[in-house]
């Protein structure tokens, strides 16, 4: 525990030291608090940020992750430098630069039920900025099991939700949603897209609720789910209220579990997966049927905005969206191909065909980003 | 007529639309007007057996209608119906 500030550190922190709800002994619960970060994407950038130049102690980094260059537009801790280099190398580098008094410590690997209490348990809060769901079920339930709060954000095109999980007998992110939704149902910023600007507004209340609860001021967002939409600007707030069944303690996390299987994901994601059935068909193969003549339909499902940027010339566009009403342009004895941007609508698509009387109806696996590693290099992939 | 706020990830399943008003005088009622307008909303919405799936929650202005009366909640006028599916985005 410090119990000071050096010379240099009062110089710094002048501007928080001024109020009296930080001062002195405010500023001094920052430097002796220790803030673990899972992931230092696009919340965790501005997260990190803002709590390293706060004077946060102790700022912990969990991401395995290599920065890529689709992340520039708005993981603002990672520069065009640093693209190619582990996320939590470049992100340290930006925070020492930023304050140089702080510690930071690196944990570059998965969250996993094996390694989540160890590590969770070094720190005071949690401030959860992940992507996906079995590492929200995971993070959430180790905060439970270590009554440790959990500072929660998530983020989806142009909304974003955030709340503070089991702080004292507060609620926690199973009181708010039971169980995660199957796999597909609900698009991932990969898919789906988000605006760039999104998380520095969502990370930045993630951050205020990690400062305010430090420093033990205002009016934690607990039991609340705040909600902002970026096109409307508006926010909305929400009753979390705690599962009933759970009064003094949590009722249903009695340990950690296969987060993998709760949430119905396949343990290892194949980067290309090989055809595994005749319905199935290579980038490839669909590269030659067009060499060699073959007569069959192309159908891209993707969406117009998509399409503007790469395409199969011979691909024709039908977004998965208006199939249904559009069946007529297509005909049930011909040779047809499906493709999306990765194979996951497309097999959708497919299904779709099918169930309305198409025989001959193919799925090209790993969709058009398959296609541009595999078939056309010169296509720009996103 | 209480007014349904549709979240963005289900917009694609309503014509894009990001409120509808709706008939009826329970969230039931109301959420059924919503996907017999919009079917391609319910597989979204409710499981195969009708019931509302676990990770979508419906709210009537700020309150979880699971610690109020559930589907026969009671909305009128002025009401508005809030459907707050999980996102996990992040990065």
């Amino acid at each position: 525990m410090s119990a000071t500030l050096s010379k240099e550190e009062i110089g710094r922190y002048s501007r928080h030291l001024i109020m009296p709800e930080v001062g002195m002994d405010g500023q001094l619960k920052l430097k002796n608090a220790r803030v673990l970060l899972i992931g230092t994407g696009g919340l965790g950038a501005p997260v990190a940020m803002y709590l390293a130049a706060a004077g946060v102690g102790k700022l912990g980094l969990v991401d395995f992750d290599t920065v890529d260059v689709s992340n520039l537009q708005r993981q603002v801790i990672h520069g065009t430098k640093d693209v190619g280099k582990k996320k939590v190398d470049s992100a340290e580098e930006t925070m020492k630069d930023i304050n140089p008094f702080i510690e930071i410590v690196k944990y570059e690997v998965p969250l996993t039920s094996a390694n989540a209490l160890d590590i969770i348990r070094e720190y005071d809060i949690v401030a959860d900025g992940t992507d996906n769901f079995p590492t929200r079920f995971l993070v959430n339930d180790a905060c439970v099991l270590l009554g440790i709060p959990n500072v929660y954000a998530s983020i989806f095109r142009f909304e974003g939700q955030a709340t503070v999980f089991c702080k004292d007998e507060g609620p926690c992110y199973r009181c708010l949603y039971p169980e995660p939704p199957p796999p597909g149902l609900v698009p991932s910023c990969a898919e789906g897209g988000v605006l760039g600007i999104l998380p520095g507004v969502v990370g930045l209340i993630q951050a205020t609720e990690v400062i305010k609860l430090i420093l033990g001021e205002g009016q934690p967002l607990q039991g609340r789910l705040m909600l902002y939409d970026a096109l409307a600007m508006k926010f909305r707030e929400l009753k979390i209220r705690r599962n009933p069944e759970c009064s003094g303690k949590c009722s249903v996390v009695k340990e950690l579990i296969d987060y993998q299987q709760f949430c119905g994901v396949p343990h290892e994601e194949a980067p290309l997966p090989a055809p595994v059935s005749s319905t199935d068909i290579t980038p490839q193969e669909v590269k030659q049927l067009i060499d060699g003549g073959a007569d069959f339909t192309l159908v891209d499902v993707r969406e117009p905005h998509e399409y503007q940027i790469c395409k199969i010339d011979k691909a024709k566009l039908i977004p998965l969206g208006d199939l249904p009403k559009r069946l007529d342009e297509l005909d049930k004895n011909a040779d047809i191909v499906m493709h999306c941007k990765m194979g996951g609508r497309s097999a959708k698509a497919c299904d779709l065909l099918r169930a309305s009387g198409f025989t001959r109806v193919r799925n090209m696996t790993g969709g058009i980003l398959a296609w541009a590693d595999k078939v056309d290099p010169s296509l720009p992939k996103y | 007529m209480p007014k349904i706020l549709i979240p963005t990830p289900l917009r694609q399943f309503a014509d894009k639309k990001d409120a509808v008003e709706v008939a009826g005088v329970t969230v039931g009622e109301a959420l059924s007007a919503l996907t017999a307008a919009h079917p391609d909303m319910k597989k979204n919405l409710f499981t195969d057996e009708g019931k509302l799936r676990s990770f979508v929650n419906v709210y009537v202005n700020d309150e979880d209608i699971r610690f109020l009366e559930k589907d026969k909640t009671a909305v009128a006028a002025g009401d508005t119906i809030s459907i707050v599916p999980s996102i996990a985005g992040g990065k």
